[in-house]
Parts: C-alpha cells; sequence; structure tokens
C-alpha cells in the first residue's frame, strides 16, 4: 500500500502500469492517470498510527467481531474474570448507542471506553485513535476492541489490533462462515460460543461449521467454549497468554505484527511484508 | 452500508492526484473491486453521486471492474478460479491456499480535462 517503493504493483494489475507508462491519452484526447492506490488508504495510514501507539507501550490489540448477541462481551466478562489477576486489560466498546456493554466491563473492576457510532455500522481506526487516548496505555497489557455486532463491515476496516477474533454462536447456524465468508477469512481464531446449547441445538453440526472455515482457506483455530456457564474457557485463555507472550517478544524485537488477512489483495500483503522483514 | 465512508476516502484520492496532475475536472474514474474485499459494487454505485457531488468529481463517471477470484496452492503450486466461500485448490482440493485476486478494491484509473 505504499505509492512510493511500487509495492502496491502486483502481479495482478502491473499491466496497467507497464503498457503505456504512468500517463496515457484516451482514444477522445483527454488525460488519464493510472494509479493504483487502494481504497481506505487515510484509515490504513491512521490504523498503522494506532498500532504503534499499543506496540510502543508494549500491548496486545484483539478486534472482537460477530454478529449482535453471539457473546462478546460476555467473553470479555468471563476472560476478565479469569485473567484480571495475570494481566492489566482495557475494553474499548463499539455499539451503535448505549453505554451498557461498557458498564458491564467496568463492573469487572477494569477501564472501559464506549463508542457510540450513532447509525455507523463498523468501527474505523479514527474512532478507535479517539478511544486509545482516553486510556493508559503505559499499565495496560491488552486491549479488546469489541467491534459492533455485525458480520459484514467491520471486517473491511483495519483499526491498528494485532489480531482478529470471531465468535460464531451455536444459536446462528453452522453454515455462517460459508455466509459471511469475508469476516470469517480474517479470523486468526474462531470462536464456537454458547457451545453449552449444543445439546438442545441438534441443527448445529461443529464439524460443518469448521468445514466451511477451511473451505476459506483459514487454518484458524476453531475453539469451542461456553463464557456464561464458564466451561471449556482454557483452550481460548491459552491462545490469549501465548499472544501477550508473543507480543512481548515482537516488541522486545521491534517487530510489527498484523492480523493473517488483511482485506488488501494477498500479493499486496506479501509484498509489505517483505518489505518490513 | 460503509459504501459511503468508501467512496469519500476514494473522492479525497481522486482530488489529490487530479490536484498533482493539474487537471481541472474528473470525467470518468476505474475503480477494481474484488468480491472478498467487503464492499458491493452495487451500492458503490449507488453512494458515488453523492459523494462526488460538489466535488472536482462532481458528474464524473464511475466504471467497476470485478476481479476474479483466484487462488495459489500451498500444496501443489497451481493456481485456480475459486468462489468466495470456496477457497479450495482447484486442482488438488487442498484448503491450504492463499488468494492472489479477489479481494482487492483500487482506485486504478483517473481520466480529466486537464487545465491549459
Amino acid at each position: 500500500m505504499c505509492d512510493t517503493c511500487g509495492c502496491n504493483i502486483t502481479s495482478g494489475n502491473a499491466h496497467l502500469v507497464t503498457n503505456d507508462g504512468k500517463l496515457a491519452q484516451t482514444p477522445d484526447g483527454k488525460s488519464a492517470v493510472f494509479v493504483l492506490k487502494s481504497l481506505l488508504t487515510e484509515n490504513d495510514y491512521q490504523a498503522i498510527h494506532n498500532r504503534e501507539h499499543f506496540d510502543k507501550n508494549a500491548v496486545l490489540a484483539i478486534n472482537l467481531m460477530s454478529s449482535p448477541g453471539s457473546g462478546k462481551t460476555a467473553l470479555l466478562e468471563a476472560t476478565i474474570e479469569a485473567l484480571g489477576d495475570e494481566f492489566s486489560i482495557a475494553v474499548i466498546e463499539g455499539d451503535l448507542e448505549t453505554e451498557n456493554d461498557a458498564d458491564r466491563i467496568r463492573a469487572k473492576g477494569v477501564p472501559a471506553v464506549q463508542i457510540s457510532t450513532g447509525s455507523a455500522c463498523h468501527l474505523d481506526a479514527y474512532m478507535v485513535h479517539d478511544a486509545v487516548h482516553k486510556l493508559d496505555l503505559e499499565t495496560l497489557d491488552i486491549v479488546f476492541i469489541e467491534n459492533v455486532g455485525n458480520l459484514v463491515c467491520p471486517a473491511s476496516f483495519d483499526l491498528g489490533q494485532h489480531r482478529n477474533v470471531t465468535l460464531l454462536s451455536v444459536t446462528e447456524g453452522d453454515d455462517k462462515p460459508a455466509k459471511y465468508p469475508v469476516i470469517f477469512r480474517a479470523a486468526d481464531v474462531v470462536l464456537q460460543t454458547k457451545s453449552d446449547l449444543l445439546e438442545v441445538l441438534d441443527d448445529f453440526n461443529p464439524a460443518k461449521a469448521e468445514q466451511c472455515l477451511r473451505n476459506l482457506a483459514s487454518e484458524a483455530p476453531m475453539l469451542p467454549l461456553s463464557a456464561r456457564r464458564n466451561i471449556e474457557i482454557d483452550a481460548w485463555l491459552t491462545w490469549l497468554r501465548d499472544e501477550v507472550a508473543t507480543q512481548a517478544e515482537r516488541v522486545a524485537k521491534h517487530e510489527v505484527t498484523k492480523p493473517a488477512i488483511q482485506p488488501d489483495g494477498a500479493a499486496l500483503h506479501l509484498a509489505e511484508k517483505g518489505q518490513s522483514a | 452500508m460503509h459504501e459511503l465512508a468508501i467512496c469519500q476516502a476514494l473522492i479525497g484520492q481522486v482530488e489529490q492526484i487530479t490536484l498533482d496532475n493539474n487537471a481541472e475536472k474528473v470525467t470518468r474514474i476505474v475503480v477494481k473491486i474484488g468480491p472478498l474485499s467487503g464492499a458491493e459494487a452495487p451500492l458503490i454505485e449507488r453512494a458515488y453521486p453523492m459523494a462526488a457531488a460538489g466535488t472536482i468529481a462532481e458528474n464524473s463517471l464511475l466504471v467497476l471492474e470485478t476481479m476474479p477470484i483466484r487462488v495459489r496452492c500451498k500444496s501443489c503450486l497451481a493456481e485456480t478460479e475459486a468462489s468466495a466461500n470456496r477457497l479450495l485448490c482447484g486442482e488438488c482440493g487442498d484448503f491450504h491456499t492463499e488468494l492472489i485476486s479477489g479481494d482487492e478494491m483500487l482506485l486504478a484509473a483517473i481520466e480529466f480535462d486537464k487545465a491549459n
């Protein structure tokens, strides 16, 4: 996504800029310029800036995405209960309206900043930046960004997070990854939430849900758990501890990480990785 | 429905490039969009005139080119076409693939009337 070094020119689009050079005339004599700029660039720059804030303070930033009501806040409550003594945690809450979720988090003794998006269906890097400045990052180990409940738009906006976590509750149907490929493809880990309800929901097949995820070429682990009943959350806590440790190692080595999949073309992503390596 | 935000970012870039090229008016812009980009072409088309209104790109023509979904297999190295929710290798069926096209959202070209 860099227009200076040309790393945004890939095998799929190179013909546009190599055939007639950078400038070309159209048949009716008008000037045309071929640019190949990734859209959302402004947001992406802000996201890079946010990531620098997190890295400077050795904070791990996790973006939680899912449908409304799949248990993002309940997961955070259970996570804070389990790891609150081990790590210093803060939460950025995105909702259209109300402070309800932030209040639930604060009741657990953890700082929470509520972003009320009005009618916007996703968080962007600017909103997260404002929220980040209301947190004392120096004292924190993990910042969870609870995105607006929506399986569509949040997938398109980089917020500066290091990892994406996508929740799939068993009440939603096991073919959700096939229906919403963009958001599930972006997940570094998929949590199958409300798994205690599986015994009464005979139409959700965990193996089929995982197959739908693999069909998206995703190697992300799929972890079943129930946050409310505190069942099987250990695998999630282990994943999180590993990520905190890895983030600390990266920060010590001045390395930067992003979620495995960025909504920007795999070739672009590879070019960027090559550049930062 | 974040297509309006995308169009506003698009117009911002178009304005800057137009300025850089000493042009006065944008007549046509080309955007390449993949099905896995997370944005819907028909919604972009509807949002675009609203974002362009009152700018240098007002009344310009927006051309959307859809990019194919293609994957490269990490096992057999074949490059094949795929669909949005089935990104498996078309040769050997493995799911260990990487996307080489289909999730981009690129401003590809701008056409304008140049100032004298």
